[in-house]
């Protein structure tokens, strides 16, 4: 039954007296092996035995297992305060500079059970961390919970302190902490992170989005750092200059973007106000808006080089076709002014220049309505913008795209679009005519987009755009030796339904050089205010062309732009636009 | 040490002579380990019910005084006065389970305890071994006298031991009543058939525990899916055995201590091996498996069937108790509340304990003629 009974006894014990057994007492490996099994009850025990010895070797085992590998269940007992802190990989501009990082720090915890006097602790620790409320600890301490938090990222000083106080049942957590060593400078880029490290917006969201970055998973401590198109130069001088003229303007808010007309990396990008991301919790929501990516505004003026970019192409216009702009336009119960009309048929350079609402709605027309909006959907106006932020905009279409629609588009009102989608939109333009998406991560190489414009017509583009800084409108914009090109555009705020006369988008759309231009730029202001130096103008032409001058004579050499002594005066454009009356002043009016 | 001659026959110099001195051995063994593991776990627990630190350790020290002086005391009677005293301590221990019944405290919706003194007892712990004793000088009758209902009187006492558990009611005693019963039941000669349908009624009751009552199901439940409900205790305990390693954190290093409310009692192997190490935890387990072995190769020679049966079922109980806790920590069973003999904090339940393992060595005594086969076969009867 048992398979023991074949076991040949080795040492044959026989018949043996009971006191020699009481004398030597015997081992248990002695025992049994080596007896005949005689009788039920006796195989019966061999049983139980066997029964037994299997029992206590499984346990024996288990415990074993449980020493190498652990239990199979449940979080690790460390877990329970412990949790595996999240490594982010650094985020670098496209130069290695580092513009996040992540620190080690240790942050303060109890566990209240082990807590000897909650008063006492709480009133100890308050001698070394000034800035905790002795009460509200010890009412912390009170509850006897097994974990609570007092107090996160403290100094290796402050540690110290706190340990040389040598209170029982306090306990120091390792967490990373993310450092932003330039603060405000490209907060809108980077965004935030919680304070378990978790991103929660720009792109330390999309970081944790696209990597996944679990506990200590991928992503782990010697994780790639990830590089950005962002030119930390550049961004600084960029928001410096917003700043300064967000204040000089009594703007209540700037926005710039700077893009490589050619891979469509953003190399600096600023929404202002904007705030500390090394410090998220005092944030405000409006500093928090990126308005740069998120907001979306009728931009007006700037949209027409677009929509004659668009003419251009079709052919149904051509640079010396001639308009009609003797009088407003009248449909249904709309009309249509020109701010500093002329009152008779203008050139199309002129329509640029003078920025005639009348002539561009006109063109429009000629393009035609189905025709005019394949052009904005591949210029990517009709939807979100590709970025890797997860602060992306809609843009706001007109819900039902009638004639009078595709009318009010062409100059920029009835269509609310983010700034970055104009910016890359006039890339595309201006590069030879191939689309640019739009990034914010270094590329190396990027292919060519596809076609939108000919290369022909990005060329009139380019001597359009040049006008509107040398004839029209966008004067203050240019930079001695850094030729800009652009298109100013303001525009009155919708409000209620209606537009508000003296509230203000006021946006210079420009790229440069002009010889060859490898650069596309937004400045933005919302609201900006006349100021003594402009004569109380607040149009376009007056606040975001100068402060475009501004940036890009600052930039350019960054950027490793070689200055031109003498702008070539090659502008055909000139001639075509047939100057005759043509007079610098009007540029002051609204464009 | 006593030197003691062969010639002298002095009861002392007698039971020196003749008891299992590897087993006695042993079980001071375990004694000496659950004093050291008292040290370590016992202060967490007490001062986290606002008690004096050292309460549990001076109790635990304090039970090995009369729990040694019992155990000896119980091992120099001979097998007749085991018999007797089997006999006696089974009406006093099962009067007094009547009494907690009616005037016992509720003690977490069980009445278990009764108050003697500055003594809390549990009488089942009495209970156990004197029926499990009973039992098996029944079996042994049985099949000496033939005619003689033995097993039928087994039943009924174990009937009544089972009823009477099951009114405090107290499910973890009742398995392990049942387990040994069933355990010296086998021994005894039990036929297959009777195996079988004995069985199938076990497995019967326990599928009725599980569906009537909840807190049978809510712990199985949670034993086979952790994720149902909260298996805290266990967690920490296997957190404890893995942080522990193979060499442990070091004496009084342990967290698990501090954190378990039974980390004396239920959960003091945890403890054992966190602070000692899984090396620590083998040792023990491998004490209590010596203990069992040794006994039961012991008995598998004896001649004298109720010393047989007697020594099998009290090592069984013994042995069982260890088996079941030691499972429970490392989560091979589902949670039941059973310490481990003589390690876990235990305060008066070690004297029952003292009790069981004095009649045990008292059996397994070496009495003249006992691992002798007579010739015509006939076990001899002492």
């Amino acid at each position: 039954m048992i398979g023991r009974r074949n076991q040949s006894s080795s040492r044959g014990r026989g018949v043996l007296a009971g006191y020699d057994a009481i004398a030597k007492p015997r081992m248990p490996h002695e025992i049994g092996l080596e007896e005949e099994i005689r009788t039920p009850s006796e195989r019966r025990i061999f049983l139980a035995l066997a029964l037994f010895a299997v029992c206590f070797s499984l346990v024996g085992a288990r415990l074993v297992e449980l020493a190498i590998v652990g239990g199979d269940r449940g979080p690790r007992l460390a877990a329970a305060g412990e949790p595996d802190p999240i490594h982010r990989p650094d985020i670098v501009d496209r130069n290695g500079e580092v513009m996040a990082t992540d620190i080690v720090t240790a942050s303060l915890y109890a566990d209240g059970r082990a807590i000897v006097d909650p008063q006492d602790t709480a009133r100890q620790l308050a001698t070394v961390l000034p800035d905790i409320n002795p009460e509200e600890v010890a009412a912390k301490l009170e509850t006897g919970r097994a974990f609570i938090w007092l107090k996160r990222d403290l100094t290796p000083k402050q540690q110290y302190a706190v340990h040389y106080l040598g209170l029982p049942g306090l306990g120091f957590r390792r967490e990373q902490k993310r450092i932003y060593p330039n603060g405000h400078t490209s907060s809108h880029v980077l965004g935030t992170v919680d304070l378990d490290n978790r991103g929660t917006a720009g792109m330390e969201r999309y970081i944790d989005k696209s990597l996944r970055l679990g506990k200590g998973e991928e992503g782990g401590p010697r994780a790639q750092p990830i590089m950005l198109s962002i030119d930390m130069r550049v961004q600084f001088a960029l928001r410096d200059e917003l700043e300064k003229a967000q204040k000089e303007f009594s703007a209540k808010a700037a926005v710039g973007i700077i893009m490589d007309v050619h891979t469509g990396e953003v190399v600096a990008m600023s929404s202002l106000p904007d705030f500390d991301p090394n410090d998220p919790m005092v944030v405000s929501d409006d500093a928090r808006f990126n308005r740069a990516t998120l907001g979306v505004y009728e931009l007006g003026s700037v949209f027409k080089a677009v929509t004659l970019a668009s003419a251009l192409d079709s052919g149904k216009v051509h640079i010396d076709t001639r308009l009609d702009a003797t009088q407003p336009i009248h449909y249904a119960r709309f009309t249509i002014h020109d701010y500093h009309a002329e009152n008779r048929w203008l050139s199309v350079p002129e329509v640029f220049m003078y920025s005639s609402n009348i002539g561009t709605a006109k063109i429009a027309l000629e393009l035609g309505t189905p025709a005019y909006r394949e052009y904005l959907r591949r210029f990517g106006l009709l939807s979100k913008a590709e970025i890797e932020l997860p602060e992306a905009g809609d843009p706001l279409l007109p819900p039902h795209w009638s004639e009078l629609s595709t009318m009010t588009v062409s100059f920029g009102q009835g269509i609310a679009v983010t700034p970055l989608q104009v910016v890359a939109a006039l890339a595309g333009i201006v590069n030879g005519g191939t689309k640019v998406k739009p990034t914010l991560l270094h590329h190396e190489n990027v292919p060519t987009g596809e076609r939108l414009i000919s290369e022909e017509t990005s060329t009139q583009m380019r001597g359009l755009l040049r006008l509107v800084v040398t004839e029209g409108t966008g004067k203050k914009a240019d930079v001695p030796g850094y030729p800009v090109m652009g298109k100013t555009g303001t525009a009155e705020k919708a409000i209620g339904g209606g537009y508000a006369k003296h509230r203000l988008i006021s946006s210079f759309l420009s790229a440069f050089p002009a010889n060859d231009p490898r650069y596309t730029m937004i400045v933005m202001f919302d609201e900006p205010q006349g100021t003594k130096a402009t004569y109380g103008f607040a149009t376009a032409g007056w606040n975001a062309a100068p402060v475009t001058a501004r940036v890009v004579s600052r930039v350019a050499p960054l950027l490793g732009i070689q200055p031109i002594e003498q702008p070539r005066n090659d502008n055909n454009m000139l001639q075509q636009a047939k100057l005759v009356t043509f007079e610098p002043e009007t540029a002051n009016g609204r464009d | 040490m006593i030197r003691l001659a062969r010639t002298n026959r002095s009861q002392i110099a007698e039971w020196w002579w003749t008891v299992d001195k590897w087993t006695l051995f042993a079980l001071f063994c375990l004694m000496l380990i659950g004093g050291v593991l008292a040290l370590a776990a016992s202060p967490a627990v007490a001062m986290r019910i606002h008690l004096p630190p050292f309460h549990f350790v001076y109790r635990q020290l304090f039970f090995f005084v009369p729990t040694i002086a019992v155990m000896i005391g119980v091992s120099l009677l001979n097998v007749r006065q085991v018999r007797r005293l089997a006999a006696a301590g089974f009406l006093i221990a099962f009067g007094l389970m009547l009494l907690t019944l009616v005037i016992g405290p509720e003690v977490k919706g069980a009445h278990r305890w009764l108050q003697i003194g500055p003594l809390a007892i549990q009488p089942s712990e009495f209970v156990k071994p004197s029926f499990i004793v009973l039992a098996s000088w029944m079996f042994a009758e049985a099949q000496r006298t033939p005619g003689f209902p033995g097993t039928i009187i087994a039943l009924a006492l174990y009937t009544m031991v089972v009823g009477i558990l099951a009114m405090q009611p107290d499910f973890g005693q009742l398995m392990l009543v049942t387990m040994v019963f069933g355990a010296i039941f086998f021994m005894a000669g039990l036929s297959w058939r009777w195996i079988v349908s004995l069985g199938t009624v076990a497995i019967i009751g326990a599928l009725a525990a599980y569906t009537l009552m909840p807190h049978v199901a809510s712990r199985v439940d949670r034993f086979l899916n952790p994720d149902s409900g909260d298996t805290y205790q266990i967690d920490r305990a296997l957190d404890a055995f893995h942080t522990g390693g193979f060499f442990g954190r070091g004496p009084g290093e342990g967290e698990v201590k501090r954190i378990l409310p039974d980390a004396h009692t239920d959960f003091i192997f945890a403890v054992a091996a966190e602070e000692y190490g899984v090396v620590a935890g083998l040792i023990i387990i491998s004490i209590f498996g010596f203990v069992v072995m040794r006994t039961l190769s012991r008995a598998m020679e004896e001649q004298d069937l109720f010393v047989q049966f007697g020594a099998c079922g009290l090592v069984a109980l013994f042995g069982l108790q260890a088996l079941i806790n030691m499972s429970v920590n490392v989560d091979l069973i589902p949670a039941k509340g059973m310490t481990l003999p003589f390690i876990s904090y235990g305060g008066s339940s070690m004297i029952a304990l003292g009790y069981t393992m004095g009649m045990l060595l008292a059996l397994t005594r070496r009495r003249a003629g006992s691992h002798v086969t007579p010739p015509n076969g006939k076990r001899a009867y002492a």
